[in-house]
């Protein structure tokens, strides 16, 4: 291995070869390598390392990922329609400085004296998110939507001590993947089956019929999701949280927080268990890194001693009428009781939290109305544009940002569609003929409040000339 | 002793952002949708059946741009946030270069949909391609996936493939246990349990690890894995590694090692060469990627050639100049979360790994030992500090537990009661030690690669000053915090049903409630 380099690396306060001496000169050792003893030499590595040169220098570094990142292209650059699962929202400008404040981007666990703002921070994030989801007990976030439907599942399977779930036929892809993974495969003790219910194929709600039939004293939980993974806004939870609980089951229901201005909250449709993204809540898609998963409940203690999440409470200060933020129910989770706990918690994405946090005091309960009803009229709007178009056709009504556009009937495949649309420096809807192949030939577009009247217009277009 | 910081935190007496604003306040005003989209769809409340409309708008606050954007400041400015000296043992904290932070922001990332067409992906996915290979290189391992959301993501990850597997090979049912010791990180016991398997715990012995009588006498035709970290957060380094992973294969077992400890170590050894099957690298600890208070975060788990068929999908190729995306795989168990994980952490190590090069990988390694043996020298002479396993006189890597049991005994104040005096100072609070405490009253300091020799001293003079107040005035030490943004914290009861309260709704019912009974 070769020494240290000619000079001081700027991470590094003590690379300067003077620095290091003095501090190998004050424990009393030649060189480093004295300090190493315990490694066997058996043990270590032989011949040097293969890593690139190093780029020390930040304007290498610098242009370096500008010769990389200017490769892609982005949806500022393209117009886009991809969602399902990530959506392109407008991200305010405070929410993105509040995410750059390095006292949040650098904390580290802490305690509720180094770390107070940023707890109460939290704290707030789940405040807010309770009154739109209108339920009392907020988890700190979890790492995506499916990993707190995986939580959720499970928190019910050991409540209810029973192992099946149903899920809806038509949930996403990925969220199913991550679902069917936490659920565990069929070998182990803890498996919960997955039993999906049919899709009204007319309305592309759930079959509550069907539903009922597979209800059983087997049933932990009914998963549901409004709107559902195909746009589609569930009409008749209340009735189907009423049959759940007949069957002794709980009720999770999946939702998406920037519908919750204008549709009703969890809490009032007789949800037990809430779930949902955290990303369209101020955070940019970020290629996927974006997301982050929200569990909440009423604040009930059959609930409560069952969240494998980490949440800070309000507590007193030794202060009269101060009030400070510290962890609650800690001994439940894997850091306080290993593998007696709660599934399992540790890094998650609480730095998004915080962005939510603001997002959310920002929008405000108007904001929420307003973005929730723009987001409605542009998406249908794209939907009646897009059913003009020869041959295409929108399969459901009633939903809220995303729609399924059918192109069966156009002879082409999705796959070519989206090709001749990229062309035009479009991203057309995800594909769902792979994940979805009862369907042909779909798309699934999202219409958010970033696409205005004269890009729905261009798109219209653009499928006009590329079906034709 | 250098003169300790006359320091004073920020002190906004902010309230909660629910109790914050008047009504009619605006910060964000949402467009209007235009004439013709209008005159074609009406209302947008009418879009929504009647019976699933929300009747009353969330009582969220209402504020102008302006007071929302104050008040996250202020609390950013209430959180210490290692804006102070913080060695917060088994976190490795690192600097993590603004450079990447900026470059992370820009639309080129930010502005990305998993879902586009590779063509538009190849910058990002050469990144996460390159650096799978500078990981392959540091670990001896075949292939790395990024989708785990954090350490204990990645550990999760390690328990799924493990099912897959002795799935393959049909064993599954029979090999129901993973092995771990009681030093390992909890996350390795609890997501081996959260995925099916029960768990065996092997104690520490004298020397500082668990003896491999021990594992010989755990192994047997049930092991499914061992999930084990070395060095410890004692910084003790187990040299019969490599006659561990050997005893876990001959019993037909799995080897997972969690690097977590890596900062010490790397370039010095390789998972792979000690015979392991798979490991785990955090890219927010030794990578150079920040914390954000607990992620976004990434659990890079790497794996051998045998194993590559079970990982997760979506992996990334090289195909020729051209990179892919390979979206599912026949034996891969899926998913353990959405997506190719968090991709601007990636790139923020990618970047940081290419700042250092393998010269500033060992540079690092080196002086993040040198750093821990100077503090260690020093902290052994404060009165009442004793290092874990006295009977162990090697000089430990990159952290080391020590204990104030002694002070405690002599004078009350508790390891809790310095960590809440420590932050007067402007000094981050220290880590004390993962459950459960095997060492009483325990610290974990790790002084990395980054903290000055002033800054090592500033916190070792802080303690020791405290360690004195101890004895000559506990009082300041056990009501500390005296200069921090708010007084001691009563969490003593925050376990109790009409006393925790997660939201601001939950808790202004039950102050209402309390205040009616009393």
């Amino acid at each position: 291995m070769t020494p240290p380099g000619p000079s001081a690396h700027p991470y590094m306060a003590n690379s300067a070869p003077e620095l290091r001496q003095e501090l190998l000169d004050a424990i009393g050792v030649d060189d480093a390598e004295a300090l190493f003893v315990q490694i066997p030499q058996d043990h270590r590595l032989r011949e040097p390392l293969d890593l690139p040169p190093a780029l020390r220098s930040e304007a290498a570094l610098s242009r370096h990922l500008r010769s990389l990142l200017s490769r892609n292209i982005d949806c500022e650059q393209n117009l886009s329609f991809l969602g399902g699962g990530v959506w392109q929202h407008h991200v305010p400008a405070i929410c993105d400085e509040i995410a750059q404040r390095t006292e949040f981007v650098t904390s580290e666990w802490g305690t509720p004296a180094s770390d107070h703002g940023r707890n109460q921070a939290w704290f707030e994030f789940a405040s807010q998110l309770g009154e739109l989801l209108d339920l009392d007990f907020v988890g700190l976030p979890v790492y995506s939507w499916g990993c707190a439907a995986g939580h959720a599942i499970r928190m019910a399977s050991r409540m209810t001590g029973r192992r099946e779930v149903l899920v809806p036929a038509d949930l996403d892809r990925e969220r199913l993947a991550v679902i069917r993974t936490y659920c565990e495969p069929p070998e182990m003790p803890s498996h919960i089956a997955i039993v999906e219910v049919a899709t009204d194929p007319q309305t592309g709600r759930v079959d509550v019929a069907d539903l009922e039939a597979r209800l059983s004293e087997r049933t932990a939980a009914v998963y549901l999701e409004t709107p559902g993974s195909l746009g589609v806004i569930e009409t008749e939870v209340e009735r189907i949280a009423a049959l759940a609980r007949a069957a002794g089951a709980e009720t999770i229901l999946g939702v998406d927080p920037l519908s919750l201005g204008v549709l009703a909250p969890p809490g009032q449709v007789g949800a037990d268990i809430a779930v949902g993204p955290t990303q369209p809540l101020g955070v940019h898609m970020n290629a996927g890194g974006g997301v982050g998963g929200f569990i909440a409940t009423r604040d009930e203690e059959r609930y409560a001693r069952q969240y494998p999440t980490l949440q800070v409470s309000i507590a007193p200060t030794a202060k009269a009428g101060e009030h400070g933020f510290t962890m609650a129910l800690f001994e439940q989770s894997s850091y306080g009781r290993r593998e007696e706990g709660n599934d399992w918690t540790g890094n998650s994405v609480y730095l998004w939290a915080i962005v939510n946090a603001v997002y959310m005091a920002a929008m405000g309960p108007q904001g929420f109305v307003e973005l929730g009803e723009l987001i409605l009229q542009r998406s249908h709007y794209a939907a009646a544009r897009i059913a003009e178009v020869p041959g295409v056709s929108v399969r459901w009504g009633g939903f809220f940002k995303e729609l399924v556009v059918d192109f069966n009937a156009t002879g082409k495949t999705v796959a070519e569609i989206n090709r001749a649309l990229l062309g035009r420096g479009i991203f057309g809807g995800g594909d769902l003929s792979v994940g979805h192949p009862h369907l042909g030939q779909c798309a699934l577009y999202c219409v958010t409040e970033v696409h205005t009247q004269e890009d729905i217009d261009r798109l219209v277009e653009a499928l006009a000339e590329v079906t034709r | 002793m250098t003169r300790l910081p006359d320091y004073h935190a920020a002190r906004w007496d902010e309230p909660v952002v629910l109790e914050m604003g008047r009504p009619g306040r605006r910060a964000v005003a949402i467009e209007t949708a235009e004439p013709d989209v209008v005159a074609e769809v009406g209302a947008g409340a009418d879009l929504v059946p009647a019976a699933v409309r929300r009747e009353r708008p969330p009582a969220l606050p209402e504020l102008s741009e302006f007071e929302v954007q104050r008040h996250y400041l202020h609390l950013s400015q209430m959180t210490l946030g290692m804006m102070g000296v913080n060695l917060f043992g088994t976190c490795t904290m690192k600097y993590n270069p603004r450079l990447n932070e900026h470059v992370a922001a820009r639309p080129w990332l930010a502005e990305l949909h998993p879902g586009q067409p590779e063509e538009t992906l190849q910058g990002v996915l050469q990144i996460i391609h390159d650096f799978d290979l500078m990981l392959r290189e540091l670990s001896g391992m075949a292939r790395f996936v990024f989708q785990p959301g954090g350490g204990a993501d990645a550990a999760y990850t390690h328990a799924c493939v493990t099912r897959a597997y002795h799935a393959a090979r049909g064993e599954l049912e029979q090999r129901d246990e993973i092995i771990t010791t009681i030093q390992a990180h909890p996350c390795n016991a609890a997501t081996a349990a959260a995925a099916g398997f029960k768990v065996v715990t092997l104690p520490i012995e004298e020397d500082g690890f668990a003896s491999v009588e021990a594992l010989e006498a755990a192994v047997s035709d049930r092991t499914a894995a061992l999930m084990i970290n070395n060095p410890d957060d004692m910084g003790i380094y187990n040299p019969h590694i490599r006659r561990w992973t050997d005893i876990v294969h001959e019993a037909g077992g799995l080897a997972f090692y969690d690097n977590a400890n890596f900062n010490g170590v790397m370039t010095r050894l390789r998972a792979r060469e000690l015979g392991f099957d798979a490991c785990m690298y955090m890219l927010h600890k030794t990578f150079g990627v920040p914390k954000g208070g607990g992620g976004p975060a990434v659990g890079a788990y790497g794996c051998s050639e045998e194993l590559v068929e079970f990982l997760p999908r979506p992996l990334v190729h090289r195909d020729g100049v051209r990179y892919t995306i390979e979206h599912d795989a026949p034996r891969s168990i899926g998913r353990v979360r959405e997506y190719w994980g968090n991709v601007p952490q990636v790139v923020k190590a990618y970047s940081w790994t290419r700042a250092m090069g393998a010269e500033g990988l060992r540079d690092a390694a080196d002086l993040s030992v040198i750093a821990l043996n100077y503090m260690d020298q020093r902290l052994r002479q404060i009165r009442g500090v004793t290092r874990s396993n006295p009977d162990n006189d090697a000089p430990r890597l990159e952290m080391c537990r020590y204990s104030i049991e002694q002070v405690t005994r002599d004078t009350g104040v508790t390891v809790l009661d310095v960590q809440n005096r420590m932050v007067d100072f402007g000094v981050d609070a220290f880590w004390l030690s993962h459950e459960p405490w095997v060492l009483p009253e325990p610290f974990t300091p790790e002084p990395g690669e980054l903290w000055s020799k002033e800054d090592i001293d500033l916190w070792i003079d802080v303690l020791e000053h405290i360690i004195d107040e101890a004895y000559e005035n506990p009082e300041i030490v056990k009501t500390a915090p005296h200069n921090q943004a708010l007084r001691q914290v009563d969490g003593s009861r925050v376990d109790q049903p009409d006393q925790w309260a997660t939201t601001w709704r939950a808790h202004k019912r039950k102050a209402a409630q309390a205040a009616a009974s009393a």
